[in-house]
């Protein structure tokens, strides 16, 4: 199997996708870059990282889709059609930009089905980059996919790496219901190895990435790469830890975790998002209304402060969590009674 | 071209502040030293320049993510832009904004944006300021010609019109929205058209040529400064790198961007025209070069050299703290 990044991962599901089935487009901003341009190169466009190049200039203009700076209309253009037969999927360059164009999801494409009493759904994938690391500052570093969650009729998901994200998405494109589909810009150049050919993997079902006996620890995205280096390290101070990818955070895999924490009683749940309202807030109130009677000790969140991204890299290094923070976590919960 | 000799030097070291000033922050990027993003503002230096020859640290404007000239034409010190773009503790933002979002609110400058069209509702905010107050001032939005598409854009030039503010509209049109064509993506192909059709007056002008774009403003100011209500410029001045540093720009031509530093190099083409028109000669212009790359030099190289911010930062400037 040929080792690929998370961005041909992603370029590849939506290739194989848009052979497959002529009702998926690709709509979003210079997503066939280059257009209205001296020079129309059809293989070098596919958006500001790359993720889809070669797309426009193997469907063409008709179904990989340049827009103006506009994401409202393509928000809403996604949703319309998808309301009537199409499978758009529309990139939304970085997620920090859903506060111009947010209604069009969340009052429409969301409430279709139930609002239109299940005559129709809005088949429609919303691709868009999430997280730190960049030094781009507070408006291009956000993980606000906890506010996704929070909708109803969404289904939200958060690869964190080349083969969950293949999978993923292709199951993503072929769901009837709208998804958010969020890409970790610290990963697209993270490879895996990944099947050449189409596959699926179910949304709401979690990956246990490592078995443990001793601490449960839920990683959201990026966290899972530092969860299981924290995990290899504390693996040598004798301590056993279970690393649990949800991959999807709505609908989330409450069974997944609940087995391991029946096992472990102790539970560290790690995201890089915000800590109020948040996916760790959530998971681990799941965790003490349904999981009570094993806990065996109180669960800890280890995540980004209450505050905004700051764009110095130094401050940047303290606002996500590390493999040494998350250590710290694991061993407070262990040691705990 | 009515402007005196002060005027004029002052308009020029102001281009070539943010010439060279962009020019040293690449070199810097490229070496490393720069985080995030850096957009390079080269070729569009006569808009800044001449819309902002008009205003006072008492008027406002709304910048853009390339907003480095709005800053250095609206006053702020290029030395705490620089600590800024390094993301330095005694940056103009503390090192938490870096370049996309310097603001100097002591200089009427309401921050650089990362969100495309941000800047035209917070300026027409400005101006609901100045109104309410009753002040004679403006309030000056730069929107580039991909941000002219945006709905927020819409709303705030109609709400300008509606409340009849002191509000500008400056479009910068480089023809580009990162790799996108302007005549690809603005559907009539005529901004100011479609800006006067909200109810405005609007002009367009030559961005390369300093004299087009002040002249406008000019007008611009007279008639908001009346309480006449808005006005939108639409200034043409092509791009000269690519979108961000690091765009290899495969969707124009080696000969294009050659041609446009030769033929449309808006410092080239005030210091011929001035050099016919008034008594300023090329070793006055050679005088203002050395003394802007000495201190553009100087803040960076003290910019390099300034503390981080303190790990502890990170938690500061939230909320606004009682005690
Ligand atoms: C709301 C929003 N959408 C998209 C972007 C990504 N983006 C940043 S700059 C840019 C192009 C802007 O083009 P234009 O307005 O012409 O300004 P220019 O870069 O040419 O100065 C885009 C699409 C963004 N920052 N914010
Ligand atoms: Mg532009």
């Amino acid at each position: 199997m040929a080792k690929i990044t998370m961005r041909e991962a992603i370029n590849q599901a939506m290739r194989l996708e848009m052979a497959r089935d002529p009702d998926v487009i690709l709509i979003g901003e210079d997503v066939a870059g280059g257009r209205g341009c001296p020079v129309d190169d059809k293989e070098a466009a596919g958006g500001v990282m790359g993720v889809s190049a070669g797309l426009y200039g193997e469907f063409g203009a008709a179904r990989v889709i340049d827009t103006p700076i506009t994401e409202s209309a393509i928000m809403g253009a996604a949703a319309g059609a998808a309301l009537t037969g199409l499978r758009p999927i529309a990139e939304l360059m970085f997620a920090d930009f859903f506060g111009v164009c947010f209604d069009q999801v969340y009052n429409q494409a969301a409430k279709f089905r139930y609002m239109f009493g299940g005559q129709h759904g809005a088949p429609m994938v919303v691709r868009t980059m999430v997280g730190a690391g960049m030094g781009a500052g507070p408006q291009h570093s956000q993980a606000i996919y906890p506010i996704f969650a929070h909708i109803p009729g969404l289904k939200v998901v958060l690869p964190s790496g080349a083969y969950d994200a293949k999978g993923l998405l292709i199951q993503s494109i072929r769901d009837n219901d709208p998804v958010m589909f969020c890409e970790h810009k610290m990963l697209y150049g993270e490879e895996e190895e990944v099947p050449e050919e189409s596959y699926q993997i179910p949304l709401g079902e979690a990956r246990v990435v490592r078995e443990g006996s001793d601490v449960t620890v839920v990683a959201l995205g990026r966290m899972v790469h530092l969860a299981v280096e924290a995990a290899g390290e504390l693996e040598e101070q004798g301590i056993s830890v279970a690393v649990i990818d949800p991959r999807t955070i709505s609908p989330l895999d409450v069974d997944t975790i609940l087995d391991s924490v029946e096992e472990t009683g102790r539970v560290v749940v790690v995201d890089e998002a915000t800590p109020i309202c948040s996916m760790a807030s959530e998971i681990a109130s799941m965790i003490v209304s349904d999981g009570f009677s094993s806990l065996r000790a109180p669960i800890r969140k280890v995540t980004a402060p209450h505050t905004p991204v700051p764009a110095s890299p130094v401050l940047e290094a303290g606002y996500a969590p590390t493999a040494a923070s998350i250590r710290e976590a694991v061993e407070a919960v262990y040691n705990y009674r | 071209m009515n402007l005196d000799e002060a005027a004029l030097r002052h308009a020029y070291e102001t281009m070539r502040l943010m010439r060279i000033f962009d020019e040293t922050g690449r070199r810097e990027f490229l070496a490393g030293n720069l985080p995030g993003f850096i957009h390079m503002y080269c070729g569009e230096e006569a808009i800044a320049a001449g819309i902002c020859a008009h205003l006072t640290d008492a008027d406002y404007i709304a910048s853009t993510h390339r907003g480095h000239g709005h800053c250095i034409a609206k006053g702020c010190t290029i030395e705490d832009m620089a600590l800024e773009i390094f993301c330095r503790r005694d940056g103009l933002c503390r090192g938490k904004g870096g370049s996309m979002h310097i603001a100097d609110l002591e200089k009427g400058m309401l921050g650089a944006n990362a969100i495309v069209g941000g800047s035209a509702p917070l300026a027409v905010g400005a101006a609901l300021k100045i109104k309410t107050r009753g002040d004679s001032n403006v309030a000056v939005a730069f929107i580039g010609d991909g941000a002219s598409n945006q709905g927020t854009v819409f709303e705030a030039m109609n709400l300008a019109v509606v409340l009849k503010l002191p509000a500008i509209f400056a479009y910068e049109n480089n023809g580009y929205a990162e790799m996108t064509g302007v005549d690809y993506h603005c559907g009539s192909g005529d901004i100011a058209a479609r800006a006067g059709a909200f109810g405005m007056p609007a002009h367009k002008v030559d961005g390369t040529d300093y004299f087009a774009v002040h002249e406008a403003m000019a007008a611009a100011v007279e008639h908001a400064r009346a309480g006449k209500g808005p006005v939108s410029i639409e200034c043409v001045a092509p791009r000269w790198y690519g979108h961000f540093e690091g765009d290899p720009q495969a969707y124009r031509t080696k000969e294009e961007i050659a041609e446009l530093e030769q033929t449309r190099d808006p410092l080239t083409l005030f210091r011929e025209r001035v050099m016919a028109e008034s008594t300023l000669t090329e070793a006055d212009f050679a005088a203002i070069d050395a003394a802007v790359s000495e201190r553009i030099e100087a803040a960076m190289d003290a910019a390099r050299k300034a503390p981080l911010p303190e790990p502890a930062d990170l938690y500061t400037d939230v909320y606004e703290v009682y005690d």
